[in-house]
This record gives C-alpha cells, sequence and structure tokens, in this order.
C-alpha cells in the first residue's frame, strides 16, 4: 500500500495530487528504460574489450531498445490521457483531518471525465532512517516521457555516430561505458518521483559530463575545463541541496505527523495551493534557480560550458546541447509550482527567473559572434538558447519552454553532430583558419547544416520557428492588434527575446558563411564523411523540419483543429500538481513581426558575410573572414565591445584571477592583514580616541578633577591596546590556550549558576 | 586477557567477586593509560610518544571491552592501533627534520599549558562529581555486533552516509593538500 | 562500577590531551594529543551508552573513530605541506598571523 502516498493535513478540504497508481503497464514500469542503458554500462565495463566492437554493439543495442520502449511508453501515455475516465483510478488526496493526525485511507474512486489524466506514480522504500521513509520511483507524465523519447533518440543517434567519429580511439570501451552511463542517468533523472532521487541523477550526469569532457585527459586544456565543468556545477548543486533540503522541511511543516516529504507531486500541489510559507518558497526557488544557473549554463555561471566543448563532438551534442544541460530548465518544469510560486509569475512584469534567462540569451548570442572555433559557437548558441527556455519559463508560458526544449534537442543536435562531420574532414574547428568552401566537398554535412541552421535561426515552417514563436507569444508583451494575454506582461523579456531572434540569425549565417562559403583555407582534401555519420545527420536535420508541426498554435487557421497544441495537450500536466497558468493567445501580427526581424538578422550578416567580404575576398585574392577594414577597426566602441566579448566578459578573469586567488592565495595572508590594520587598528583607534577625547574634555571642562581620571583612562586604553597586541602572537597555541581556558570559564559559570 | 576472562565468568561468579575483577582491571587500565598520556606528552622523543600513544590506545579498547562494547573495543585497536598509529609513525618518519628534538619547551609555555589543563580538568571533575555522584553502571549484558550493525544500518542510516562521505572528503583532501605540484 | 569512574578517567585523559596540545611544538605531536582528546570523548559516548542501556552511544564512538580517522589523514597532510614548505614542523615557528 505505500505505492499510494496520501498524505495527511489538517482542515476540512482534500487537495488532489494529481496521481494515480493505475495505468498501463508500460507506464507503471518505465523504470525498465533507466535499467537498459545501466545494465549496458555495467556489460561494456567487464566484457566489452572482449566483444568484436568494443562494447559499442552492447550499448546501441541498450539504447536502441530503450528507444523503443520509450515510444511505447509515449504511445500507452497518449492513450492514458485521451481515455483516462475510462480507468478506474485511485486519486491520491492530500487528505484533511480535524485532529491533524495523519491516515492513510484518503483514495477515493475517480471516474468519469471530471478527473484531467493523471501521473502515473510508483513508488517503492529506498531506505527507512528515524523513522522516515525514503522512497525511489516513478513519476511519468506527459513531461517524464517527452524526455525520454527525445534522451533516448538523441542517445542512439550519437551512439551510432561515435561508432565512426571515435573510431580507432584508446579508450573506445571506455567512451561506450560512459555514454551508456549518462543516458542512464539522465533517464533516471526524467522520471524521478522525489527531489532526493532527482538530486542523486543529477548529480550522476555531472559526473559522466566531467568523465567525458575529459575523455581525452593526456591534454591539459582538457582535463581543465573537466575540472571546470565540475566545479562550476558544484556551485550550483549547494544550491540545489539548498532548495531540496528547505522544501523537504516546509512539506514538513504542514503535513502533520511527517518530518518532511521529498515528492516532487506533494511539494508541488502544498506550493500550489498556497500551504507553504512563502519564505520559504522563495529561498527553494532561488537555491534551485542556482543550481539551473550552473547546469543549464545560465549567465554567469554558464563560463563551463564552453570550455566543455574540449570533449568529444558527440559528446558536445548528447550531453551538452540536447540533454544534460536542460536537465536544469527540466528541473524548473517538474517543480513548477515551487517557482511559479516563489517567484509569484503570474500577473508579474519581470522576475528573476525570466531576467535570468533574458540576460543569458542575449549575453550567449553576442558571444557567438567572436568565436573562432565552430563548437563554441554552438556552445554560446546553446546557452542562448538555454536562456530562452528559462526566460519562457519565467514568465510563465510552460509548454513552450518544453517544447523549445524538444525542438532545440534536434536541430542542436543536428547542428553539433554536423560540425563534428566537419571537423572529422578537416581535423580542426577553427572556422578562420581550416575551414570555408566545404559546401562542394561535403554536400550532405552542408545540407543537414542549413537546415539546423535556419531551425535555429526561426525561419518558418521550421521546427525553431514554432517554439520560438511560442515563448514571444507566452510573455505576454505583445500591446498589437488585442496582444496575448499570458501570465503578466513581461515586456522587457519580449524585447529581449526579439533581439536574440535577430542575433541569432546574424551569427548563424556567420557561421555558415565561414564554414561552407568562400574557398576552402585548410590543408589537403577534405571528403565527405561516412554513413554512419551522414544518417543521423539527416534523421536530425529531417525532426528539425517537422517537429514544429508537433504544436501548431491554437486558432491557426491553416491547419484542421484536431492537429493544434497536439504537444502541449498531451506534455503539459493538467493535473493537482501543476499550477494554474494562463495560456497566451497567438497572435499572427508577432510571428509576422518576429519573422521579419530574424529575416533582418539574416539580411545584415548576409550582406556583411555574403557581399562585402566575399568582394574583398575576390579582390584581395585569397579567401578572407573578416573586412580588413571591418567596424571593429573603424570604430572604437566596436572595437571595446569586441575585446570585451572576445575577453569573455572577465568573468573567467573574475573567477579565477580575483575570486579564486583571493582565497586560494593563502588566506593567512588575508588573516595576517586583518589582524594587522583592522584589529590592531581598532585598539589603536580606540586608544587614540580616549586620549583625544580626554584632552578635549581636559580642555573644556574641569581641568582639576577630571584631568587625572581622564588621562589615566586615555593611557590605559592605549595600554590596553599594547597589551592586546601582545596576545596577537601569531602562535596558534597562544590562541588555542585562549579559547580553551575562555570555554572552559564559561562552562564553569554554567555550572555555577545553574 | 583478563578483563574478558572476568566477563565470561559473570555467571559462575558471584556479583560481589566480579564487581572486585572489574574494578581492580579498571584500576590497573587507568593508572597504566594516566602514566603513558602523561609520558606521551612529555617525553622528548617523538617516536616514543607514539609508542605511548599505542598503551594509551590499548587502555581505552581495554575500557570499552570492560564497558560491554566489544564490537567497538576490537575496531579501536584495529583502526587506531593498525593504521592510525602507523600513520603517525609515517609522519613522524617523512617530518625526521625534527626527531626527538621537541624540547626547549620553555617553562612559561609549560606553566600555562598546565594551567589550562588543571583548569579543564577542574571544571569537568567539579561538574561531573556534582552530576553523577553515585551513579551505578546498569549490569545489563554486552551489546552484541548485531546490534550495533542494526542501529548503523537502520536508525542511524543518515549519518553513516554522512561519515562514509566524510571519509571519502578526507580522503580527496589529505591528497591534493599533500601532492607535490 | 560507577559511572563517574570512566568519566573521570576520560576527563583526566582530555585534560592531558589538552596540555598536550598546548604545550608541545612538535607538529604530530600535536596531532596525537588531538587523538587522546577524541579518545577520552569515546570513553564518554560508550560509558553513557552502558548507563543508559542503549546502543547510540557506542554507534556515534564508531562515527568518532571514522571521522579521527579522516582527521588524522587531512591532518597529517597539513604537516607534511607545512613541512614541505618551512623544512620544520616546529608549531612555533608558525606564527604568520602575527599581529
Amino acid at each position: 500500500m505505500s505505492n499510494l502516498l496520501i498524505a495527511a493535513l489538517s482542515a476540512d478540504a482534500g487537495l488532489p495530487l494529481g496521481i494515480t497508481e493505475g495505468g498501463s503497464w508500460l507506464l507503471r514500469n518505465v523504470w525498465l528504460i533507466p535499467l537498459l542503458p545501466a545494465l549496458s554500462f555495467v556489460g561494456i565495463l567487464t566484457f566489452g574489450k572482449r566483444m568484436p566492437r568494443g562494447g559499442s554493439e552492447l550499448g546501441i543495442a541498450a539504447v536502441g531498445i530503450a528507444f523503443v520502449l520509450a515510444l511505447l511508453t509515449g504511445v500507452a501515455w497518449m492513450d492514458h490521457r485521451d481515455n483516462s475516465h475510462d480507468q478506474e483510478v485511485h486519486v491520491a488526496v492530500v487528505q484533511f483531518d480535524d485532529h491533524g493526525v495523519g491516515h492513510g485511507d484518503g483514495s477515493e474512486e475517480g471516474h468519469g471525465g471530471g478527473h484531467p489524466s493523471l501521473a502515473v506514480q510508483r513508488t517503492a522504500v529506498w531506505f527507512q532512517a528515524g523513522g522516515m521513509e525514503f522512497t525511489v520511483g516513478t513519476l511519468v507524465d506527459g513531461l517524464a516521457v517527452m524526455m525520454l523519447v527525445v534522451v533516448t533518440l538523441v542517445s542512439l543517434l550519437v551512439h551510432v555516430y561515435s561508432t565512426e567519429y571515435v573510431h580507432g580511439d584508446r579508450r573506445y570501451t571506455h567512451y561506450f561505458a560512459f555514454l551508456s552511463l549518462f543516458s542512464a542517468s539522465m533517464l533516471l533523472l526524467v522520471v524521478s518521483e522525489n527531489t532526493l532521487q532527482l538530486l542523486c541523477a543529477w548529480e550522476l550526469v555531472g559526473v559522466c559530463s566531467f568523465v567525458l569532457i575529459g575523455h581525452w585527459w593526456e591534454e591539459k586544456p582538457n582535463s581543465d575545463a573537466a575540472l571546470k565543468a565540475f566545479l562550476t556545477n558544484r556551485v550550483g548543486d549547494m544550491g540545489l541541496l539548498v532548495g531540496v533540503t528547505v522544501l523537504f522541511f516546509a512539506a514538513g511543516s504542514t503535513l502533520p505527523g511527517r518530518f518532511g516529504s521529498f515528492s516532487i507531486a506533494e511539494t508541488n500541489a502544498l506550493a500550489s495551493s498556497g500551504m507553504l510559507s512563502h519564505t520559504a518558497l522563495v529561498v527553494a526557488s532561488c537555491g534551485l534557480m542556482a543550481a539551473v544557473m550552473s547546469k543549464s549554463g545560465q549567465f554567469f555561471l554558464h563560463t563551463w560550458l564552453p570550455d566543455a566543448m574540449a570533449g568529444p563532438t558527440p559528446v558536445s551534442a548528447l550531453i551538452h546541447a540536447a540533454t544534460m544541460v536542460v536537465a536544469g530548465v527540466f528541473m524548473i518544469a517538474r517543480m513548477y509550482g515551487v517557482f511559479f510560486e516563489g517567484f509569484q509569475i503570474g500577473g508579474s512584469s519581470i522576475n528573476l527567473m525570466a531576467f535570468i534567462g533574458g540576460l543569458t540569451t542575449i549575453v550567449g548570442a553576442c558571444m557567438a559572434f567572436v568565436q573562432r572555433d565552430i563548437k563554441k559557437v554552438l556552445a554560446y548558441s546553446t546557452i542562448s538558447q538555454l536562456g530562452y527556455m528559462v526566460m519562457a519559463l519565467g514568465v510563465g508560458a510552460w509548454t513552450a519552454a518544453v517544447f523549445h526544449l524538444f525542438t532545440h534537442a534536434f536541430f542542436k543536435a543536428c547542428l553539433f553532430l554536423g560540425a563534428g562531420s566537419v571537423a572529422h574532414a578537416v581535423h580542426s574547428f577553427d572556422m578562420k583558419s581550416d575551414m570555408g568552401g566545404l559546401r562542394k566537398h561535403m554536400p550532405h554535412t552542408y545540407r543537414t547544416f542549413m537546415i539546423g541552421t535556419v531551425a535555429l535561426a526561426g525561419l518558418p515552417p521550421l521546427a525553431g520557428f514554432w517554439s520560438k514563436d511560442e515563448i514571444l507569444v507566452g510573455t505576454g508583451g505583445w500591446g498589437l492588434l488585442g496582444g496575448t494575454g499570458g501570465n503578466g506582461a513581461y515586456t522587457l523579456m519580449l524585447g529581449m527575446g526579439m533581439l536574440t531572434a535577430a542575433l541569432t540569425a546574424a551569427y548563424m549565417t556567420r557561421c555558415v558563411y565561414l564554414t561552407f562559403f568562400g574557398e576552402f583555407r585548410g590543408h589537403g582534401e577534405p571528403h565527405e564523411s561516412g554513413p554512419r555519420i551522414i544518417v543521423p545527420l539527416w534523421i536530425l536535420a529531417g525532426l528539425a523540419i517537422v517537429v514544429g508541426f508537433l504544436n501548431l498554435p491554437t486558432g491557426f487557421q491553416l491547419a484542421p483543429g484536431s492537429l493544434q497544441e497536439r504537444f502541449g495537450h498531451y506534455v503539459e500536466p493538467v493535473a493537482g500538481y501543476f499550477p494554474a497558468i494562463t495560456h497566451a493567445t497567438p497572435s499572427w501580427s508577432l510571428a509576422i513581426v518576429s519573422t521579419l526581424v530574424v529575416i533582418l538578422g539574416i539580411a545584415a550578416s548576409g550582406y556583411y558575410y555574403f557581399v562585402k567580404v566575399e568582394a574583398a575576398s575576390k579582390a584581395a585574392g585569397t579567401s578572407l573572414t573578416e573586412l580588413p577594414d571591418g567596424p571593429t577597426s573603424r570604430y572604437p566602441l566596436a572595437a571595446m565591445g569586441y575585446k570585451l566579448l572576445d575577453n569573455k566578459y572577465y568573468l573567467d578573469h573574475l573567477y579565477s584571477g580575483v575570486i579564486a586567488n583571493g582565497t586560494k592565495g593563502p588566506l593567512a595572508r588575508l588573516a595576517y592583514r586583518i589582524n594587522q590594520q583592522v584589529i590592531d587598528r581598532t585598539v589603536d583607534v580606540v586608544g587614540e580616541t580616549a586620549v583625544k577625547a580626554g584632552t578635549v574634555v581636559y580642555d573644556k571642562i574641569d581641568q582639576l578633577v577630571v584631568d587625572g581620571a581622564v588621562n589615566a583612562s586615555g593611557r590605559a586604553s592605549s595600554g590596553m591596546g599594547e597589551e592586546l597586541r601582545r596576545v596577537n602572537s601569531g602562535k596558534v597555541q597562544s590562541y588555542a590556550a585562549i579559547l580553551f581556558a575562555a570555554a572552559t570559564v564559561l562552562a564553569g559559570l554554567l555550572i555555577v549558576i545553574v | 586477557m583478563t578483563v574478558l576472562a572476568a566477563l565470561e565468568g559473570m555467571d559462575r561468579l558471584s556479583s560481589g567477586d566480579v564487581l572486585v575483577a572489574q574494578n581492580v582491571a579498571f584500576a590497573i587500565m587507568a593508572i597504566t593509560m594516566v602514566a603513558s598520556a602523561l609520558r606521551m606528552v612529555t617525553t622528548r622523543n617523538v617516536v616514543h610518544a607514539a609508542l605511548y600513544l599505542v598503551i594509551v590506545l590499548a587502555g581505552v579498547a581495554g575500557i570499552f571491552i570492560l564497558l560491554g562494547a566489544e564490537f567497538l573495543g576490537v575496531t579501536q585497536i584495529m583502526v587506531y592501533i593498525g593504521a592510525i598509529v602507523v600513520l603517525f609513525l609515517f609522519g613522524i618518519m617523512l617530518t625526521k627534520g625534527s626527531f626527538g628534538d621537541d624540547d626547549g619547551v620553555t617553562g612559561e609555555r609549560r606553566l600555562m599549558a598546565g594551567l589550562v589543563g588543571l583548569l579543564v580538568f577542574g571544571v569537568m571533575a567539579a561538574a561531573l562529581v556534582e552530576s553523577f555522584a553515585d551513579a551505578e553502571l546498569s549490569r545489563s549484558g554486552p551489546s552484541t555486533t548485531a546490534d550495533i550493525a542494526d542501529s548503523i544500518f537502520g536508525y542511524y542510516i543518515v549519518p553513516f552516509e554522512a561519515v562514509s562521505v566524510l571519509l571519502l572528503a578526507a580522503l580527496i583532501g589529505a591528497i591534493v593538500v599533500a601532492r607535490k605540484d | 562500577m560507577l559511572l563517574n569512574q570512566f568519566l573521570l578517567l576520560s576527563a583526566v585523559l582530555f585534560s592531558i590531551g589538552v596540555y598536550g596540545v598546548l604545550a608541545r611544538r612538535n607538529g604530530v605531536l600535536v596531532l596525537m594529543s588531538i587523538e587522546l582528546i577524541l579518545n577520552a570523548v569515546n570513553i564518554n559516548l560508550v560509558a553513557f551508552a552502558a548507563f543508559t542501556g542503549t546502543i547510540g552511544g557506542e554507534v556515534f564512538a564508531l562515527f568518532v573513530i571514522a571521522v579521527a580517522a579522516a582527521e588524522v589523514g587531512v591532518g597529517l597532510a597539513m604537516v607534511l605541506l607545512l613541512y614541505r614548505s618551512s623544512r620544520t614542523i616546529d608549531l612555533t615557528t608558525v606564527d604568520r598571523l602575527r599581529g
């Protein structure tokens, strides 16, 4: 019976959690999906070296089966969503009780269409401690199912791609083992039923990311990048820990007879019902937000993500574009009840999450302009797009954010794998010195990369357009022709989103020009990659074209009503653990304007590269990458901006130069200085002030009476200063002696008094 | 191991005999421990100090067994004497510049430390005598290893996990601090 | 047996440990004195466990042993670092905190 989480509260009405333990076999046994890659991880580590293909076949098989299972689960979920009123389901209800004593009899029979589709939750006891039961389990709803499909699909394609990309690598088996472990951890993360389990999976994906970034650790920059990624993520993980702990105890204070609750559904339902204190929610949201900032590369903890490109390209595609970095976005979407209340997203016009997201989109997009390395362009583009998703969640456009996550996974993976294919051919990532003119040499890579670019830039009818447009609609900041409604009036975020749309189009145009147009600037003769690289590319490119149609806007006149909002219908929870968000109305005028903005971005960048740079190249007789007298050489402001971007906003200098050295560079020195300057000076100043005060009093007031006393106190103060100075001998042991003596005296006093 | 024998023979002996045997054992161990501890903090030779520490630690193990905590006594011997003291000896060896020349402890220092030590002892003793003047230890049987295992992996699982994380952190920390780079 | 005989023994050991920490100049010896203090605490824990007839004290004594092991590891690493940087482990020469 412990499968059904029923919590008891104290009042007189029930609070539906919106979860059930019923549902089809697939939905109840979704734990099989993470288990398969986990088994393959163990298998590859144990037998991989002795297998004919170094263990890769095991990984591909496991992820392939997992993908099929995920697809079947998706079908089962759609069925469940549409027919949930046909089943006899137990609706878990947080039951209220006059006496405030927990009792486990709160289930009620749920029938009929009145009940929204219920998430399928299964739990098992993980361990017991101090009378608390800690559970593991799966929470399957549209979000989890969508993530399962995305993760298994991209993972499968990356596995196939990798067999060619890292062919003959010295740690081939090891590489596939960790790809499997990563897939398992990520799948575990997306089906997590409670925050504790989420935390564990979160750390596991972090470890896999660390290992895979440092796959070629013999070169110092790679291992440095891995360390940087790991340490930066630690910063955010502290936030996650704080957030989870605060939520646990906050839930506990409203659940009589229980210490706390890690359950995601319960926490969200309690937050949405307004039963958790607002302070706790704000603290928890800020803590979790820190975790999101590090994991999902939000400004100012994003610095690890570009460096993480030191890992093999398929890893970048899988981990640092499509799946792991969206874990933060996923976590917000999962804990949306908490964030929605904590940041008061509804009815506002700005909040921390939306602002950080908006800032990140612009910051990332600007950075993408100054990169030479094609993977870094894509990395900053990923940061920018992740900012888009966080911003969307910040403005309450939940479905839009999740849909963007979905589409972005495909086109960004496609772009990354395309970049990998290019790098495979020219043995370099440097666009300026080793690429150019590759469209003639690598037609398939060129075409798929172009599709990915157009999807990313957001031109209709490719995937990126639909999701980006939905986010812009969801900001609710659009005022023309009646506006779009939404959760608030986030006009600033609309502006940020528009600006980023133009920037995205522009830097991708630059990237495409430098890579595929002009003349080849590298050495040797590049060749198109083999089928194990091309086929995944085409699959992803195909998806980048079509997945946008899964969520045609409501009221879209060109499509039948049955095809509108399919994605939102199946993915967005309508259950008790999800807050009541307002849906924005799509707007033709906004869609047209945003498309024009994108075209403007492409045109501006295109004019610069395809017309002016091309002409300059012809005149110079070589293949140029920038104008010799470009804006940076003509306008000092542009040059300053370029320098700022080129130095990554000086964030790395700030972190390693100022913060790290300031603390690492012996703390002792700092303490010494404090001792010297603060304590000594305080003592001296006290003495001097006393003397001065004494003098003033001596001059002004009765000299004969007060004189002696004042002088004595002044002398005593400065004398005391001298004495205290001697105590600061710098010898640790005399400090310890004072500590022991003082503590003992205090303890003695306590004994005497009490 | 007279103490163990005394414990095992508890049923056969009358309670008075056992009490006497226990008290004698305690007195012997306590005197040895205090003497060794005093030598440890006063001897000039660092290696000798480590050996005196071994005697004190063994004495603590004996006290544990006397108190019926046999698992803890064995753990004490294995972890402390088997591992930690060896670690100390390595530490002494690696810092051999300071072998046996720990003299020059000025009288002032010693006086200060002694006064603080006496103060600590005085306050604690006063508090103990006042609080537990004649409290007798209950004569329950020795705790079994199974009991300890049950509570570690049951009620105290979270502290246990925390300790394991701490050990890992200390391991990594020690490597990072001590490595040459 | 009286509870106090154990507690007083523990107090004596604790005070001797305090003396050692304060008086000795050798870094390794200071660490050993800290071990003495920890052992005194352990005797307390186990004595109270026997006194109350519960097992919690013993479990925590076990934890203290584990923590002590960690402490020795890190402490000795620090002493080694000190030795490497200043060729001595005499704590009286380490006075960079002097005011």
